[in-house]
């Protein structure tokens, strides 16, 4: 048996694990493509107005940091600048959150021993989980390449944005692959591979900051940094002005060297283990964990810090765009119309349905977080150790109602931050930021009762068939957003656009607030929670 | 005395399973009752039953004077629960999971605590993740020593404890007899159960097919018997309550059935008993009898697999 056997058996596993998950990071990042394909030609059809925008950007070191380095003044260049480091970004986050899941998060659930004691090679699970990944980001890089070129950009530029992006990915894998061996929890490698990325982003922005502005006054050689960030590989490929080739050798060498040592640290520590020892903790609890809800606090507040960092930033993104669309929607009634659809406003002020398309996204985001938090009781049930808590005085609706808790209030803590940070930015840059702080937090607190459906329903299933929640609550989440979000785009009829939570959501700021299907949203939510809580507390416990 | 624990005719049944299929169960306040049964005998069930984990399909069961499912979080104030697996946070330290227990429980002595994990030799400061399955046991029961509770749930608590830790964990039990708490311990350990139990009950089949004191329960099985005597031994095969007897001269080897000892021991006088060793079932005996049929349906002889 060599280390590799049953390697095709197990990406076949992982694929079926990830048959939802990964379809929706690919299409959720290649639809930047479309959109920023539009906003481009909308806002600067033709050479001059790219010229004349990339002089003034490349004034602003600060958007250089953001952006990148801008290469020229073509169409092409044009939106690799809007969109390449971003899109970077969603492809290394997709790829060491895959990779960790198929790799140290089996471990730590035991599912790897088990697995590992059939006949499967000491490398099988990484070069699976690894397989699986990079297969993720062809698809990615092709669905790039392909859309571009449909959009009549050339095919060489096409196809070294598609290979550039898939490459950055790859990479990633292959840090999560290391960081995956060199930590004990998954929550831990998740955290070392994303901050590679985060880095990785950073030392590129300040290479492309600090870059040598050309002769021609609208594009930027970067300084060395970039050249240390995978994320600067794929913007110094130089795709349509020059496509740069030979730059890919980098992150394939760097791919190719990661698998080498993951492989290595692989051979030299004990499965279930790390190469950092886990860091000893408290010898006591501190009082505050010491209450069902002080526990499910301290179970459940990784999950919400990380999604609060990641609303914080998207908020941000959303605020800081919020000018160039401004100048967009000046100019094409197209996107004006798709913006109000989304928003599912009327003839509303067009920045507001941009808002109002953003806030809906905001609660599409809180409710994943609320369903997410609450599949941890289940989690704590099967296999977990509920059945010890509930063995003690904590009664069933007391320990699944502080979960509950933590989920609504952690959904709550997600929309207030990404709304303030939205006016924060959007304010900053264009004034008035204390109004618009409070505006856009309100904005997006209407959302919250559609989360709360969510929540409701979690619960409910949670209590009435155990076994097959985390299935259906996922599904409800995917069902609403796709009926709810995208249902007028494609045409659904109104009664089944009715179904979802999202249909009935004020279109705040497009829209005003009308309390009573706010009222109404949270009146259900409420009993379907009520009736959740209650068959839990009459069924057996389900382990 | 009172009733720690009473279960009559209980039945909990999972879809086709019929887990528990009757069951009785008595337990007084003050004694260890020892809880035995093959894998899958419904030990674990009936416990979860108890904790108002599982609702019973039918039957009665009081559990400290009140009812597992309507009085549960009540009576599990008063109660301490070591699960058969047990499963903690994998990030959270063994003495914050302790804590933790103990608090939801309603409050630990601090200076038992310290006791407890000086005694067990565990370290608190470990993360649970990184635990072996020995040290995930011991929070559990120091959590559960270190609760002052009238009654211990104890589902195989020394399960993958070292044979020092198990007598620590004797040790303790007996403590708590001591102070006239009620033990009911789930065991597959037969010494464990020899050691510390005053009754015992034996479960087949989510059915109780033996209870009473380990006297009560050897009167039910057999004697193993050597002896030599002055003159040859005769007619003792044709004896009552005589089985699998080898008869060599003056020397004989033979089981008979405890309530015939009498009797045969006056048999046996007339041929000048020189020496007799007599031996008692052994709990192990005692339960691989319950069980013969089953053994050797499985091909497994009952009498090879106890000597
Ligand atoms: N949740 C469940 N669903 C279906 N069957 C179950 C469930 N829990 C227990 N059973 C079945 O009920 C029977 C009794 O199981 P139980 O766990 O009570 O046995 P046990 O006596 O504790 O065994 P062991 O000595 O192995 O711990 C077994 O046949 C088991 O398969
Ligand atoms: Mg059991």
């Amino acid at each position: 048996m060599s280390a590799f056997t049953g390697t095709a058996r197990l990406v076949r596993l992982a694929i079926r694990r990830d048959r939802i998950q990964l379809p929706l990071w690919i299409a959720g990042t290649a639809v930047f493509v479309p959109i920023v394909v539009a906003s481009v030609r909308d806002r600067f059809p033709t050479e001059a107005d790219r010229v004349e925008i990339l002089r003034s950007a490349t004034e602003s070191p600060a958007l250089l940091v953001l952006r990148t380095a801008p290469t020229g003044a073509s169409e092409g260049a044009m939106i690799m600048f809007s969109l390449l480091t971003y899109v970077a970004v969603l492809a290394g986050l997709m790829s060491t959150l895959a990779v960790v899941r198929h790799t140290r998060q089996n471990e730590e659930t035991g599912r790897s021993e088990m697995v590992g004691a059939t006949v499967v090679g000491r490398h099988a699970g990484l070069t699976a989980a690894l397989v699986v990944v990079a297969g993720a980001n062809l698809v990615l890089g092709g669905l790039i390449a392909l859309a571009l070129i449909g959009y009549g950009q050339p095919a060489a530029g096409s196809i070294g944005a598609g290979a550039g992006i898939a490459a950055v990915g790859i990479v990633f894998a292959g840090v999560a692959a290391v960081a995956a061996q060199i930590t004990q929890s998954s929550r831990a490698a998740n955290g070392i591979a994303a901050a590679v990325v985060g880095v990785a982003y950073v030392v590129r922005g300040l290479g492309d900051a600090l870059g040598d502005r050309q002769p021609d006054g609208y594009t930027v050689v970067s300084a060395w940094p970039t050249w240390l960030s995978p994320i600067g590989w794929v913007t110094e490929m130089r795709q349509y002005e020059g496509d740069r080739w030979w730059v890919l050798v980098l992150p394939l060498v760097t791919f190719a060297a990661s698998v080498g040592v993951a492989f290595a640290l692989t051979v030299r520590r004990d499965v279930g283990m790390g190469m950092v020892p886990d860091r000893r903790g408290p010898a006591r609890a501190t009082p505050a964990l010491l209450s069902p809800l002080g526990l499910a606090w301290r179970l459940q507040r990784g999950t919400l810090l990380g999604w609060t960092v990641a609303m914080v930033a998207y908020g941000a993104a959303v605020g800081s765009l919020s000018q160039t669309v401004q100048d967009a929607l000046g100019e094409n009634e197209g996107t004006a119309d798709t913006i109000a659809k989304l928003a599912g406003g009327g003839n509303a002020d067009l920045m507001d349905a941009f808002f109002a398309a953003m806030m809906a996204i905001y609660g599409a985001m809180a409710a994943g977080y609320v369903v997410q938090a609450l599949m941890r009781p289940r989690s704590e049930e099967a296999g977990g150790p509920a059945e010890a808590v509930l063995a003690t005085g904590t009664g069933r609706l007391t320990w699944l109602a502080s979960h509950l808790a933590v989920a609504v209030g952690g959904a709550a803590v997600l929309l207030v931050a990404a709304g303030a940070a939205t006016g924060l930015v959007d304010g900053l840059s264009s004034g008035g930021a204390g109004g618009k702080v409070l505006d856009m937090t309100g904005a997006a607190l209407v959302q919250l009762p559609a989360a709360l459906i969510l929540a409701g329903f979690a619960v409910a299933v949670f209590g009435l068939l155990p076994r097959l929640a985390v299935g259906l609550a996922w599904a409800a989440f995917t069902v609403s957003l796709i009926v709810g979000q995208l249902g007028e785009l494609l045409g659904l009829p109104q009664a089944v656009r009715d179904i979802s939570p999202f249909t009935h959501v004020p279109a705040v700021p497009a829209a005003s607030a009308t309390a009573l299907p706010l009222i109404a949203l949270t009146a259900v939510a409420v009993a379907l929670g009520a009736a959740g809580l209650a068959l839990f507390r009459r069924r057996d416990l389900v382990l | 005395m009172t009733s720690a624990i009473s279960v009559s005719g209980l039945v909990k049944t999972f879809g086709q399973t019929r887990a528990l299929d009757g069951l009785d169960l008595s337990v007084d306040t003050g004694e260890v009752h020892g809880f035995l049964g093959p894998n899958g005998a419904g030990k674990s069930t009936t416990i979860r039953v108890l904790l108002g984990l599982l609702r019973a399909d039918a039957g009665d069961a009081s559990l400290l004077g009140g009812h597992p499912w309507r009085d549960a979080v009540e009576l599990h104030r008063r109660l301490a629960y070591v699960p058969g697996d047990v499963n903690l946070w994998p990030n959270l330290t063994g003495g914050e999971a302790i804590d933790l227990f103990g608090a939801l429980r309603g409050g630990l002595d601090k200076r038992r605590r310290a006791e407890l994990i000086e005694r067990f030799q565990l370290d608190p400061s470990k993360k649970a993740r990184t635990y072996s399955k020995g040290n995930r046991q011991k929070v559990a029961v120091v959590a559960a020593f270190a609760s002052d509770v009238e009654l211990y749930v104890l589902d195989e608590p020394t399960s993958g404890l070292d044979p020092l830790m198990e007598a620590v964990f004797q040790e303790y039990v007996r403590e708590v007899k001591r102070e006239g708490r009620t033990v009911l311990l789930s065991s597959h350990i037969f010494s464990e159960v020899e050691a510390l139990c005053d009754r015992v009950s034996i479960i087949r089949q989510g059915r109780t097919v033996e209870s009473g004191t380990l006297t009560q329960l050897r009167h039910l099985t057999r004697t193993a018997i050597s002896v030599e005597t002055g003159q040859p031994i005769t007619g003792l095969p044709e004896q009552a309550g005589v089985h699998d007897a080898r008869v060599d001269g003056t020397r004989a080897k033979f089981d008979v059935d405890s309530h015939e000892l009498d009797h045969l021991l006056r048999y046996l006088t007339r041929f000048e008993v020189r020496t007799l060793t007599s031996a008692p079932p052994s709990l192990e005996e005692l339960f691989m009898r319950h069980y013969g049929d089953e053994l050797r349906e499985n091909g497994v002889k009952a009498e090879a697999t106890v000597s």
